[in-house]
């Protein structure tokens, strides 16, 4: 598990983040809400210690993450795997190398070992075919499953996955949910997925934050999404026309039960 | 930020970058791949401007010392000087800030904007050490064969211009380029060069490292790279100059 105590983060004179109390639950998927420009990938980047807070913490199964020493930061690290928005996939390296990237630099393995772990991963996220490939001659969506595969090469504990469905067509965005889904449940992972599509929030979101003005306005299940009274999370949900749709659907079912 | 803020920031990711290396045979894998990279590929540019370098300055020399108070053989002497003193050591580092810190500057902004050195540090590598110290210590050992390779086509190029346009004997400028020779011209000349190799790869590595923002200040960096490269090669080589040769 993961909490996020008291933690505030700015730059410059510009506060992002104030007072963010948190918990992020392993083996469930848990989702940073938000409108653009909200504070949640700098939350993300906050908790995996890419950005230094001002004040507050953040503890990794009760172990403050910036109090520990160089080392013990770099072996919480080895257990995360993190899919960036932009894939982050290295140019230079194709298909293959990037997946066997953190086993090579990290892995105790023989090569062919390494290899058939790469090609294990490419083949849970299945990309088996594209392994020669340099990134730049995959879409988009290839590029954040080879993102994913990455991520998962080093078995990790702890699964950030910022913006999946950014730039995807909506079919590819299910997928892309489903693995996110399915890879929780297989690694018993501690999955963080900042994110501000509601169609995502509505499939997979099992425990969900939402961010306002650099503050945590509301958190809750995917089901007490829809009859918060939050008013600025009302406002972000249900911005789109489907949405609306949807939540005078689900008023209308239980209108009808009662 | 202020320059001293600079200049405390380009020491820490120095000391970074100086760390004990993860693997040591990935780093290695990755050293020899800058050599071939930052080094070899500057063998043409290197050779290309070395040669008319040198038939450039002696045509220079003979037309400024026609005197008949002057030998003949003072063409050959005055190519070798310049070439091995200044021209080889300073004016090619100044050419591989253009060549050599732009790529650098370039590719590791394009990796920080891109959210690939974000993605080294999540995983626990050490990312300055990974992606600056194989750079480093590529062009610290690289541009010392360059400046050699600088200094011999240089003067054979004023040595084939001087038999070309007749301006200087074969013999006179043989006889020149042996005159008063001064081995430790070349080991002041190889120490300028290995100060210059580490400002390129370190100011270069440090420009963008540091990138904020998108394409533009990828760009943006790569300039300053450049321009800063010169500055302070400029400064240590008067520095150099003033430490080593009097």
């Amino acid at each position: 598990m993961i909490e996020v105590k008291h933690l505030s983060k700015r730059f410059g004179k510009v506060q992002v983040l104030t007072d963010i109390n948190a918990k992020f639950y392993k083996g469930r998927i848990n989702q940073i809400i938000g409108k653009s420009g909200s504070g949640k990938s700098v939350l993300a980047k906050c908790i995996v210690g890419l950005h230094q807070p001002e004040e507050g913490e953040v503890l990794y199964d009760g172990k403050s993450f910036h109090a520990m020493e160089v080392d013990e930061k770099r072996d919480i690290r080895k257990r995360i795997g993190m899919l960036f928005q932009g894939s982050a996939l290295f140019d230079s390296l194709t298909v293959l190398q990037n997946v066997m990237f953190p086993l090579q630099m990290f892995g105790e393995m023989p090569k062919s070992e390494m290899a058939e772990r790469a090609h294990t991963c490419l083949q849970r996220v299945n990309i088996m075919d594209k392994d020669k490939l340099f990134p730049a001659e995959l879409s988009g969506g290839m590029q954040k499953r080879v993102g994913i595969a990455r991520a998962i090469a080093m078995n990790p504990e702890y699964l950030f996955v910022d913006e999946p469905n950014s730039g995807l067509d909506p079919q590819t965005s299910i997928l892309i949910d489903d693995l996110i889904k399915e890879l929780t449940e297989e690694f018993n992972t501690t999955t963080i997925v900042i994110t501000h599509d509601m169609n995502s929030v509505m499939e997979i979101g099992e425990n969900i934050l939402f961010i306002s003005g650099g503050r945590l306005a509301w958190t809750g299940s995917r089901d007490e999404l829809l009859d918060t009274d939050n008013q600025d999370l009302n406002e972000f949900i249900f911005a789109g026309s489907l949405m609306r749709n949807a939540k005078e659907f689900m008023r209308g079912k239980s209108s009808g039960k009662r | 930020m202020g320059t001293l803020a600079h200049i405390g920031r380009y020491f820490i990711l120095l000391k970074a970058t100086f760390t004990r290396p993860e693997r040591f045979k990935i780093y290695l894998n990755r050293t020899l791949e800058e050599m071939d990279l930052l080094g070899i590929k500057s063998l043409g540019i290197v050779a290309l401007l070395s040669f008319f370098m040198g038939a450039v300055i002696t045509i220079q020399t003979k037309t400024n010392i026609d005197s008949p108070l002057i030998q003949a053989w003072v063409v050959g002497f005055a190519t070798r000087q310049s070439t091995i003193l200044e021209f080889s050591p300073t004016i090619i580092a100044l050419i591989l800030a253009g060549k050599v810190g732009s790529n650098i500057a370039a590719e590791i902004g394009s990796m920080r904007v891109n959210e690939q050195i974000d993605a080294l540090d999540i995983m626990g590598v050490n990312s300055a050490g990974y992606l600056i110290l194989p750079k480093v210590i590529a062009t610290v050992l690289i541009n010392p064969f360059l400046v050699i390779v600088s200094m011999f086509l240089s003067i054979f190029g004023g040595y084939l211009v001087g038999m070309a346009t007749g301006i200087v004997s074969s013999v006179d400028y043989l006889q020149g380029i042996q005159s008063g020779f001064i081995p430790y011209h070349v080991v002041y000349a190889l120490i300028k060069t290995v100060v210059f190799a580490f400002v390129i790869a370190t100011v270069s590595a440090y420009q963008g490292y540091y990138t904020k923002g998108g394409t533009r200040e990828v760009g943006i960096s790569s300039t300053k790279a450049v321009v800063y490269s010169d500055v302070v090669i400029l400064i240590a080589n008067y520095a150099l100059t003033q430490m080593l040769l009097i």
